[in-house]
């Protein structure tokens, strides 16, 4: 028997504080006893667990995300460890090198944290509140397409669209992300309009 | 995929070729190995290196990078002459018997109706012969000399096993070896399964080297089988999904086109989009395009999309070239003719290729925007970095706005994998700092953007101002309001078209599925072929159900598979032309003399009668195509073109430099390497390691210590020629820029022998940049060529030429 896994699956239902004494109760020997009395005590109990997949490649392993902290309780919720989903039919538990270290990923000291704003000829970013920079953004969207956008071709025949500002989407967002995406792109006229299944 | 990752346990043998599924998509390739273990398959490998997938295969056979339709056209030639063919399927499902027009040719490397100053074709004669009944004609004795498969036969004729160790370099014996493995998948119980990546992809005929491997299956029945089909692995977890929602510049979700500028309405537009079946009985499923349209317009705009207004079809920009794909839009910025950038999760600093005439475009831009959980070397690509990033920032007037988005565990909705599950997941934890999920930022964008409209006015606001936005918090959709959109409604109540008295769905509730949708404006749906996946059964796509009946691997309650819930696509080729299965053990579907029933979501009508209704429902033949007509740029079969830059000419079109079809800039024609350059004499390609993903991980603390730092592989061969000792320093160069680094000199990468000469191959990993916690290193688009695939503009990665040397390492 897989002692680790029959760990886990004891723990889950009866707590940590009774390890020792319910695994003697299951008959097992007096060595894997001591065996389980001398691991600190187990740190996924009283987390929340949410189901994912991994992010990187798309044979989209299950992953399961051991949080402190509830999202659906209105709980602020910090992620602390993240392990395979033995459920799931395609990895059944098991993680590459990459999606076993998702924490470091979640973790990242280069994660984002702010809106940022580099000036032109600037050599630093400066930190700007959302509103500041999504009022920026869309500003800068409105001037270039009202000055460029092309209402008819030359024979005259209806085009509208706008070739002088681009959108780069993505391969890792959800296909709700892709689909308002599309939405809010397709509807400046926007052409110049790709992700990154090419590279 | 047509099949999935889990079905992958089913097959008699895998070839790898065009990607390195060990290292690339290790939980995956488990199924590989469960395949081995337990039905005694086998493994090929094909590949310029001994990667991590050829040390657990059966057979590997080396093969030069870019010469891979050589080497599968050699293989059909193999099958044609020896008989093995699976000749029931060939006969009826493919279009093996369909005549073609007598203009059509093939010579010295280029098909008819080259226009050498266009690079394109005019295509017109590659086309069948049509009957004064409409259809097109057959013979199905397969004795006329214009027939679809007397044209193949005498087109692979030339890649004889010889010629195929000329060209790729594959010793004769190791591709003689490989090819009767192969062939012995031509019997109705044996199954090949392909599975392939960028290393396909990412040459300047990508397209047509998968459509080679396609004729292949189909030569020999794979594909519709459980254990078969053609199986893409996809490179990214929703690379997939962002495809078939039509991210794309010349697409509508759903793999539905953007209009052209001559299309000038939608009764022009239909025109060309009728899809009348070319053979008697046949579904032709794309005569449905019209419901998907107009649904998918509905789902646009809503009310404001009307009848009168041809659902407001004006207000789709039209297209006046092919598309404003990234490559076009990166030359068009080079020469100063974009001013603003939009990029979502998105890193082309390091993706796209030419890193040097990146920076310049990039330079050019008034504005960047980005959106991104990790700090990318694009949003810093005005940041002076010394030799990783050498620039001036004082010189690049671009402002460039950096957004913080959330990261897969703080966000919910679908993915959809390779294998086409459109699979639910759940946020887990809080964003760092004020990091929003990218529903909520596009959805700002969107309401800011339309204010600034009602306010000011401005240029052709309609499609903003009326832009189709009812949810319950505007600057905030959530993932489940989005999905049920995707899936489509019911405006007015739908009716039974065969039986007016049936409800399909009442007037405002979820659409069961696309068979629902109507053209009359009273359904709608944002990607038709996602329909299915939320609808009054609730969630389909967060299905946790793991029952699999009898173990097919099929897995039909977990998630949400598209089309329909359908696992494996073309699965009534599974089953012969009486509608029994071709292998017994192998059922996936049968008919029962009224109906298809079996494990999977039957791909054809569930009455649809064996022997009347072809297996391939989406073409108008009914059948699969081993000639394509015009539907490709290049050719209607595929021909072996050498890269743009390679260290030999093409033997058998000496005259033909690269892919004749593949569109190139004036300005990069001029930064190819000669072919057989003296200068730039080693053949290099890159790849990914397993203990990386693109440019992501290397943020991650435990991938950067795992593989901290930039290499280049080559040959202990080349490293003794050159004088470069094992972990020293090397500079590599192209004729578009250099980089550094140690060289790591390998027994997995060996010199071959390609029409006489040594030909070395030199390995370029990507992984590094100027960003995240692993050593500063290369990519290598500081390389590489800006020339893409002919028919979808990947870029040509895998192939192009450098030379190298040994260098003094940076001072301790």
């Amino acid at each position: 028997m897989n002692m680790e896994l029959s760990r886990r699956q004891f723990l889950g239902a009866a707590g940590a504080g009774v390890a020792a004494t319910a695994l003697g109760a299951f008959g097992f020997g007096e060595i894997e006893a001591a065996h389980a009395e001398a691991i600190r005590a187990f740190k996924l109990v009283n987390t929340t667990e949410t189901r994912n997949t991994c992010p990187y490649c798309s044979v989209a392993c299950g992953v399961i995300l051991y949080s402190r902290g509830d999202l659906k309780k209105g709980e602020q919720a910090e992620i602390m460890h993240i392990e395979g989903d033995t459920d799931h039919p395609t990895n059944r538990g098991t993680l590459c090198p990459k999606g076993a270290a998702l924490l470091d990923f979640v973790k990242s000291d280069t994660r984002l944290r702010y809106p940022m704003i580099r000036k032109p000829g600037s050599d630093k970013f400066e930190r700007v509140g959302w509103d500041e920079a999504l009022d920026r953004v869309v500003r800068l969207m409105k001037d270039d397409r009202d000055a460029n956008f092309v209402e008819k071709n030359d024979a005259g025949q209806t085009v509208n669209r706008w070739l002088t500002t681009g959108f780069l989407a993505a391969s890792a967002t959800t296909n709700e992300t892709a689909w308002e995406t599309y939405k809010v792109v397709r509807s400046t006229g926007m052409l110049a309009f790709d992700n990154q299944a090419r590279v | 995929m047509t099949n999935s990752w889990t079905d992958i346990k089913n097959t008699d043998l895998v070839i790898i070729m065009g990607g390195n599924a060990a290292e690339a998509h290790p939980c995956g390739f488990k199924w590989v190995t469960e395949a081995k273990a337990n039905r005694g398959a086998r493994l090929i490998v094909v590949d310029p290196r001994f990667t991590r997938s050829a040390s657990v295969a059966d057979v590997y056979a080396p093969i030069r990078q870019g010469t891979d339709i050589a080497f599968l056209l050699g293989v059909i030639n193999h099958c044609i002459n020896n008989d093995k063919v699976q000749w029931d399927y060939v006969k009826a499902f493919t279009n093996a018997s369909f005549i073609v027009r007598d203009g059509f040719g093939y010579k010295d490397g280029l098909f008819t109706g080259y226009d050498e100053a266009k690079r394109d074709y005019d295509k017109t004669s590659w086309d069948y012969v049509i009957a004064p009944d409409a259809f097109a004609a057959v013979d199905e004795t397969l004795t006329n000399p214009r027939c679809v498969w007397n044209l193949l036969k005498e087109h692979v004729s030339v890649y004889t096993p010889e010629m195929v160790e000329r060209i790729c370099g594959t010793p004769k014996d190791t591709f003689l070896k490989v090819t009767e493995m192969i062939a012995e998948c031509s019997s109705p119980t044996k199954v090949m399964t392909s599975m392939y990546a960028l290393g396909w992809t990412q040459h300047s005929k990508g397209s047509q080297n998968i459509r080679a491997m396609a004729m292949l299956q189909l030569i020999l029945g794979n594909i519709g089988m459980r254990g078969g089909g053609m199986n893409a692995l996809r490179g990214h977890s929703n690379i997939q999904g962002l495809t078939d929602v039509g991210l794309m510049s010349n697409l509508i979700p759903g793999y539905l086109t953007i209009p052209k500028d001559q299309e000038v309405d939608l009764e022009t537009y239909m025109s060309t989009r009728g899809f009348k079946p070319l053979r008697p009985n046949q579904t032709s499923y794309w005569q449905n395009y019209r419901k998907f349209f107009v649904s998918f317009q509905k789902a646009m705009w809503g009310s404001a999309a009307t009848p009168e207004n041809d659902f407001a079809y004006d207000w789709l920009p039209k297209l006046d070239v092919s598309g404003y794909d990234v490559l076009r839009i990166f030359e068009l910025m080079h020469e100063g003719k974009v001013n603003g950038y939009m990029c979502q999760g998105f890193n082309p600093l390091l993706a796209a290729p030419n890193r040097k005439k990146l920076t310049d475009a990039l330079s050019k831009l008034k504005f960047l925007v980005t959106m991104d959980p990790l700090d990318t070397e694009t949003a810093r690509f005005w940041e002076n970095h010394g030799e990783f990033n050498d620039v001036d920032p004082s010189q690049i007037q671009t402002e460039v706005i950096q957004l913080p988005s959330t990261c897969f565990a703080e966000d919910e909705g679908s993915l959809t994998n390779s294998g086409r599950w459109l699979q639910w997941h759940w946020a887990g934890g809080t964003p760092p700092g004020e990091a929003k999920n990218d529903n909520w930022i596009m959805a700002q964008i969107h309401v800011r953007l339309k204010e600034l409209y009602r306010k000011e006015g401005g240029a052709f606001p309609d499609p903003i101002v009326n832009l189709d936005w009812a949810y319950a918090d505007a600057g905030a959709p959530t993932a489940e309001e989005l999905a049920k959109e995707v899936n489509g409604k019911a405006l007015a109540t739908v009716y039974d078209a065969a039986d007016p008295t049936k409800v399909v769905a009442e007037a405002g509730k979820l659409l069961p599925s696309f068979a629902a949708l109507r053209d009359d404006g009273s359904t709608t749906s944002g990607c038709w072929i996602y329909s299915g996946c939320f609808n009054e059964n609730g969630n389909n796509m967060a299905r946790r159900d793991t029952t699999d009946p009898d173990e097919t691997g099929a897995y039909p309650k977990w998630a949400f598979s598209w089309p329909l819930n359908r696992r494996i696509l073309y699965n009534r080729a599974s089953a012969d032309l009486n509608g029994k299965p071709w292998d017994p053990d192998r059922k996936l579907i049968e008919w029962d003399g009224t109906k298809w029933t079996g494990y999977d979501v039957p791909d054809i009508a569930p009455t649809a009668k064996p022997g009347e209704v072809g297996p391939f429902i989406m073409n108008p033949e009914g059948v699969s195509r081993l000639f394509t007509r015009g539907m490709m740029r290049d050719g209607p079969f595929p021909a072996h073109y050498e890269p743009f830059e390679s260290p030999l000419s093409n033997l058998v079109a000496p005259n033909v430099r690269g892919n004749p079809a593949a569109r190139v800039f004036e300005g990069d024609f001029k930064q190819f390497a000669e072919p057989a350059s003296e200068e730039f004499p080693y053949a290099a390609t890159s790849y990914r390691l397993t203990e990386h993903f693109h440019y992501w991980t290397k943020h991650c603390r435990t991938n950067a210590v795992l593989q901290p730092e930039f290499f280049v592989e080559i040959s202990e061969q080349l490293a003794s020629e050159k004088g470069i000792a094992a972990g020293g320093w090397v500079r590599v160069w192209s004729k578009r820029g250099e980089v550094r680094a140690k060289a790591v000199v390998t027994k997995r990468i060996k010199p071959l022998i390609c029409d006489g000469k040594p030909v070395h191959v030199v390995g370029i990993p990507l992984h590094w940049g100027f960003t995240g916690v692993a050593k500063k290193g290369f990519g290598p688009n500081s390389l590489t060529p800006y020339v893409g695939d002919a028919n979808i503009e990947t870029p040509e990665y895998k192939a192009f030429l450098v030379n190298i040397e040994p260098v003094a390492g940076p001072a301790a």
